[in-house]
């Protein structure tokens, strides 16, 4: 019983419940939902975002906050397919890629943490920074023609189920088990529930700081990578706006802008309601220009239903 | 037998501008409670936060059981045993008290991974320890009451197995009931033989639980005596350097209590408290006795508009107000002095200059404009009458001390001319020094006609200060005694509803 009360308590079962819910829903309401083909888009469409929410729930739980990460994934995207059509190996050139993507957020997250500018300003920063470095680089052009090797990352399939969700797949299960159960990955919660506690607890707060951009930075060049190697090019816009879309997964998976809260799998299951919703819409045969509304719309209930029972606890521990 | 357990030499600490400890002394001997007092500024935190491992001293030495140390972390200081509870408390709120208690010290297996059950073992151990059965290890922080998170925060400084601990003003926020709670445990600790720093500004607190005393002044070590060798005025004349002789003052002969001017009649706020009704005249002080959580806040803040009244009326010169809002209390003149000056009180970050004037832009406006000069004129006075402390008008409130800041607070409501003036715990982390400055403060006000209401949880406070007193209980008044008939006993006997 207790157990039972304590998973129905938590934010993710509620985003699950509402997932679940929309399921059975659109399964009666549109014979094309519940198609192999039309999951395996959905889940498709939403693989990219959900790698970085892997890393932005991580972040937002220590009480960071990145902006940058769609820039990132079209600058990545342009650099390895530049590096690749140089003549470098392709393996090489991934790895360049994601050393380069881990070294933004370094940059980021050494800027934050030891300057001290607030990380929205940061890296709103960054993300003009970068996708204007794509643009100078690419001159404005998509960069095709990158071969066979390449494509494979985001093109092969296992299971009859394509590479880029099962990147989501794993790292979502591995970013969450870290999360919630490794002491390494723990000392997030106490850096963003009480920084001063954190670290006169001994966490080394403002290196694992620099830690958790990078590896956002990082998970957002592999997103880049994984993308341009989809579309069998490096696209100029790639990636853009995909920040906003990340961070909102995040929230309404349960973490907040001052963090100590949030976990990866509801960041999961923020970013597949929104996807569910976007393709629910389209099936319903809904206009398209009222997605972006609905979205807002979303992520706007699930704050407020959380702050309602933080009131309601509230009320409880005064009595 | 070595005779001390910690002792320090000839401490210097060093601050851009200013000497905050200049050739500190210290010894403490094992298994006693060693308080440590001094006004604020005197040196206490600085030389707290030396000793757990945030600054590092720039002179002079800290010898654990003979043997010299330095500390370059907190954790440092930890690991040679020495563990330090803060005033603020150093929790967090999102975490269990399991994961609490042993911050980033949780047991764990292969790939990291934190044993779960070992922990919640682990900790149902230490609670064990202060008989406790009433939490659970998995509840998280931040539903816990703020004495039972200081239970947590003392048990988690407990398990690193200190020889050392220090308590800074651990009682700042608790009631008398689990002050006695507290006492209980240090005595507890101190039978196994762990040493306390006890550092606090409630002096009588120091005869009750400390053995011997280490006051500072103005960075320097002043004097250490046994306590049971001394008394209180002892403490007051070395903290101060000078003598006082009555810190809550008397009220003057010739100021008279006049007609009633403020009454309260039947206010009631859903879950909080309930037919609420009492009146104060015009220069009298009276105060509100009662445990935390008894509802005297909520009433200030109610009679204030800052969590408007459900029910009752309120009347102020025989005439019924609406107050809906702060801002129709202010055009009343009454003035609310909340308890909590750094997060409600003040705007740290702004200049005393800006805080004056914050609560009443519009007499220092005209047409659209502020008016710097009558700003400058005003501001310049209220530093001078207030003695509030500061190189200029201009300084941030948050590099002000405690007192200074309480003193700012006051200026601002004082400067709004109240009819009615509610002050809430207005001593609360000030020093001997300025508290008798403040008292003197509100009986001057009230020497003018002003009403005033001090709500304290502070029992020697509110019985110095007022004229009448008035306790709650579980929102609602249970008893009224007058200066004559009150003490300690009989508040807290009203107060906590137990008969002696």
């Amino acid at each position: 019983m207790e157990v039972i009360k304590r998973i129905t308590k938590m934010r993710e079962f509620m985003i699950f419940s509402i997932v679940f819910v929309i399921f059975i829903v659109m399964s009666f309401a549109s014979p094309y939902f519940l198609s192999t083909g039309n999951i395996l888009a959905l889940m498709l469409g939403l693989s990219l975002e959900t790698i970085i929410a892997v890393a932005m729930a991580n972040l937002m739980v220590s009480g960071g906050f990145d902006m940058s990460v769609g820039s990132v994934v079209g600058f990545i995207g342009a650099v390895v397919a530049l590096t690749i059509r140089a003549g470098v190996p392709v393996i090489l050139a991934v790895l360049i890629g994601l050393v380069i993507g881990g070294a933004i957020g370094c940059f980021n997250g050494f800027i934050i943490s030891k300057i001290g500018i607030n990380p929205f300003v940061t890296t709103l920063a960054s993300l003009s920074l970068f996708r204007g470095l794509t643009l100078i680089l690419t001159k404005g052009q998509n960069i095709t023609g990158l071969g066979r090797t390449f494509k494979a990352i985001g093109q092969s399939k296992l299971l009859g189920i394509q590479a880029p969700i099962w990147y989501a797949i794993i790292l979502v299960i591995i970013g969450d088990i870290l999360l919630r159960k490794s002491r390494f990955f723990r000392q997030n919660y106490y850096i963003g529930g009480n920084e001063k506690a954190a670290i006169l607890s001994g966490i080394k707060a403002s290196k694992m700081k620099i830690l958790n951009y990078s590896l956002t930075g990082l998970l957002a060049g592999f997103a880049g990578i994984v993308m341009a190697s989809r579309l069998g090019a490096a696209s100029v816009t790639a990636g853009t706006g995909l920040e906003l879309r990340v961070i909102t997964a995040v929230i309404i998976g349960g973490a907040s802008l001052s963090g100590g809260e949030g976990t990866v799998v509801g960041a999961f299951f923020g970013a597949v309601l929104m996807a569910l919703i976007t393709n629910a819409l389209t099936l319903l045969g809904v206009d398209v220009y009222w997605q972006t509304f609905v979205i807002g719309a979303t992520l706007l209930i699930a704050v407020l239903i959380d702050q309602a029972g933080k009131v309601r606890k509230e009320r409880k521990k005064d009595n | 037998m070595l005779k001390y357990i910690l002792e320090t030499k000839g401490i210097v600490k060093d601050f851009p501008g200013v000497r905050a400890l200049e050739q500190v002394d210290l010894k403490i001997k094992k298994g006693e409670v060693h308080a440590l007092v001094g006004e604020n500024g005197a040196g206490k935190s600085t030389l707290m936060l030396t000793l757990g491992g945030i600054h590092k001293p720039d002179k002079g030495e800290i010898l654990i059981e003979g043997e010299r140390v330095h500390f370059e972390s907190a954790h440092d200081a930890n690991s040679k045993g020495i563990s330090v509870v803060y005033q603020e408390l150093s929790l967090v709120p999102n975490l269990s008290v399991a994961e609490n208690i042993f911050a980033n010290r949780q047991p764990v297996g292969k790939f990291n991974i934190i044993k779960k059950q070992e922990l919640i073992q682990k900790t149902k151990e230490m609670l064990k320890l202060f008989n406790i059965d009433y939490i659970d290890p998995m509840m998280l922080v931040k539903n816990l009451s703020i004495a039972n998170q200081q239970v947590v925060e003392i048990l988690k400084a407990i398990s690193f197995n200190p020889k050392i601990l220090i308590l800074d003003e651990p009682t700042s926020s608790l009631t008398e009931i689990e002050v006695k709670r507290l006492f209980d445990n240090i005595r507890m600790l101190k039978k196994k033989g762990i040493s306390f720093i006890y550092i606090s500004h409630h002096l009588h607190e120091i005869f009750e639980i400390a053995d011997s005393v280490t006051i500072l002044r103005d960075g320097k070590y002043i004097c250490d005596a046994d306590v049971k060798d001394i008394d209180e005025d002892f403490l007051i004349r070395n903290m101060v350097g000078r003598e006082i002789v009555n810190m809550y003052g008397e009220r003057k002969e010739d100021q008279k209590i006049g007609d009633t001017i403020f009454e309260v009649k039947d206010i009631s706020k859903k879950d909080t408290y309930h037919n609420i009704n009492f009146s104060v005249r015009q220069g009298e002080i009276v105060g509100f006795a009662g445990l935390v959580g008894a509802g005297r806040t909520e009433v200030g803040r109610g009679i204030f508009g800052a969590e408007p009244i459900d029910s009752g009326v309120i009347y102020l010169e025989g005439k019924k107000l609406k107050i809906k809002s702060p801002s129709d209390a202010i055009k009343h003149k009454i003035s609310y002095l909340t308890e909590d000056r750094k997060t409600q009180g003040l705007y740290l970050d702004f200049s005393i200059k800006s805080n004056f004037i914050s609560n009443k832009l519009d007499d220092f406006t005209s047409g659209i404009f502020i008016k710097d000069n009558k700003v400058n004129r005003s501001v310049e006075g209220y530093i001078k009458e207030f003695g509030v402390v500061t190189p200029s008008a201009d300084r941030n409130v948050s590099n002000l001390s405690g007192g200074n800041q309480q003193k700012v607070l006051l200026g601002m409501w004082f400067g709004i001319h109240p009819k009615v003036l509610i002050v809430d715990e207005p001593t609360r982390g000030v020093d001997v020094g300025a508290k008798s400055e403040i008292y003197e403060l509100l009986r001057e006000l009230a020497s003018k006609g002003t009403a005033v209401i001090v709500i304290s949880s502070d029992l020697p406070e509110v019985l110095g200060i007022s004229d009448r007193i008035i306790v709650m209980k579980e929102g609602h008044i249970v008893g009224e005694l007058s200066k004559e008939e009150a003490d300690e006993e009989n508040v807290i006997a009203l107060a906590t509803g137990v008969d002696k």
